[in-house]
């Protein structure tokens, strides 16, 4: 059987048990509702008098800090917990396919929920004339930020078969990226360090790599930053499963 | 062929040397055996005796801490995906995906047996005919009863109907016909596969199996056809592995 193949029979079981169980539903109405009050509420979306989407994507760290790891915290450790891992890495299968094939999973019913906020890009063309380019950036940009977070999870989920341990580490390492590039907390780290070790300490954060995004620029150093921490974390997962 | 290597085919399952130390503890020590095809081999032992632990072995999701494996030819260490296409496994627990149904949780194993369309559909068919699980091919698994999950996940055990089956406590949680039923199988397949299944039910040997081994604390203490390995049975058993209360030394 063709790697993808097996990949993709993974992924499809997976991302149909989100859908079979009420977490796929609490998990949308969740993040809808939130991220609509943020972005018209507290964000002051229609105040701005400006067509842009800066409202609703810079609540987005912010937002997916605790859904994502709720998103993805049974991914592995739910296999643990009902010895279902036993089945699955004794089946004619690598575990990387089924690493990757679970997590492509998750990162689709993520990329559904990111796509269920259309209303916010239609109000936004209606009322103004909000430079599209700039949205669909921001939106690349949300679903790489989505898939970091996700990445991690996997990496904790697989690390216990409980749950809630492995949410709230997901949510403490994905709080330390958040924060290193978050300016109130740069603006205190430059009171007693250097400037060039409070850019260090930025450049590990999802935050300054998300921003360019926002701003609709797609570069290449900024996915490359996504794409290593979703690489770095899918691989700890693969030795975090093979050392059980 | 030739004869040496015919005999190397029949031998389906090779065990040789085989160690597992979980820290000082050594849980299988030294163990060496093989299962040859059309054999139906009886692995027995008190609870914690390393039977668990040596099918995991052989089915490639533990390492071992030394020996080697080999099914069908294929060392489970180097070669673990050409192992695990022979090998039909139902795990201790008999675990299966709860929000699944029956039909679509043997679908998804066929699938990932590499079986496809036409070949798919057959192989579900008959693993549900196997395993008597008609009645409940579109319930979800858990609203089923636990002699339904179990043979559930010993229909997706055979669903490609491999040439070797491990089998860890099959007829666990059974009720007396389906113990019946699922020995008469065993032993039905056995003819013409290799079988190893983990049991501490003594009457099992009898009913389904054409040899056995006793291990006790990692070590196999006896070996043989039921009759070679005396009567009693259970007497046998008790005198010769030691109970758990039993401090080893």
């Amino acid at each position: 059987m063709s790697a993808w193949h097996a990949i993709r029979t993974i992924a499809k079981r997976e991302l149909v048990s989100y859908f079979t169980s009420p977490v796929a539903y609490v998990f949308l109405v969740i993040f809808l509702l939130l991220t609509g009050f943020l972005t018209f509420t507290a964000g002051a979306f229609f105040e701005r008098g400006e067509a842009s989407l800066g409202a609703f994507f810079g609540w987005h760290p912010w937002v997916y800090l605790v859904l994502v790891p709720a998103a993805g915290m049974r991914l592995w450790s739910e296999e643990r917990r009902s010895g279902t891992l036993e089945l699955l890495l004794t089946m004619p299968i690598t575990a990387w396919q089924a690493i990757l094939g679970k997590f492509l999973a998750s990162w689709t019913f993520l990329a559904i929920a990111l796509a269920l906020t259309f209303p916010v890009v239609v109000t936004a063309n209606v009322l103004g004339d909000p430079d599209n380019g700039m949205i669909f950036a921001g939106y690349l940009g949300s679903l790489f930020l989505a898939g970091a977070y996700l990445a991690i999870s996997c990496m904790t989920s697989a690390m216990t078969r409980n749950q809630v341990v492995a949410f709230i580490l997901s949510v403490v390492i994905c709080l330390f990226l958040l924060l290193a590039g978050f300016t109130p907390v740069t603006d205190l780290l430059v009171r007693w360090a250097s400037p060039a070790f409070v850019d260090t300490v930025a450049a590990f954060s999802v935050v300054t790599h998300f921003d360019g995004f926002q701003k609709g620029v797609i570069d290449t150093r900024d996915l490359f930053f996504f794409l290593s921490v979703i690489g770095f974390s899918l691989f700890a997962t693969g030795v975090v499963l093979r050392n059980r | 062929m030739r004869p040496r290597e015919s005999l190397l085919q029949a031998q389906m399952i090779r065990i040789e040397n085989l160690v597992k130390a979980f820290g000082a503890k050594r849980a299988v020590d030294d163990v060496t055996f093989a299962v040859e095809r059309g054999e139906v081999l009886g692995f027995l032992g008190p609870n914690g005796a390393g039977k668990s632990t040596t099918m995991r072995m052989i089915t490639g999701f533990i390492p071992p801490t030394s020996g080697r494996v080999s099914v069908g030819g294929h060392d489970v260490a180097e070669a673990p995906l050409e192992a695990k296409r022979l090998i039909g496994y139902l795990p201790e627990a008999a675990p299966s995906y709860p929000d699944m149904t029956v039909q679509g949780f043997l679908s998804f194993a066929a699938e990932l047996r590499g079986l496809d369309g036409d070949a798919r559909k057959k192989a579900v068919g008959r693993a549900v005919e196997r395993c008597f699980l008609a009645s409940v091919l579109h319930q979800s698994i858990d609203t089923l009863s636990k002699g339904y999950k179990h043979r559930t996940c010993l229909a997706q055990a055979l669903i490609h109907d491999p040439e070797v089956l491990v089998l860890d406590e099959p007829t666990d949680g059974l009720d007396p016909n389906q113990k019946h039923e699922v020995r008469n199988l065993i032993r039905e397949l056995g003819k013409t596969k290799a079988i190893i299944f983990s049991t501490h039910i003594l009457e099992e040997v009898d009913a389904a199996c054409t040899r056995a081994i006793i291990i006790d604390r990692g070590r196999i203490v006896a070996s043989g056809t039921p009759d070679e390995l005396g009567r009693p049975l259970d007497e046998v058993f008790r005198r010769i592995t030691l109970p758990d209360t039993v401090k080893s030394k």
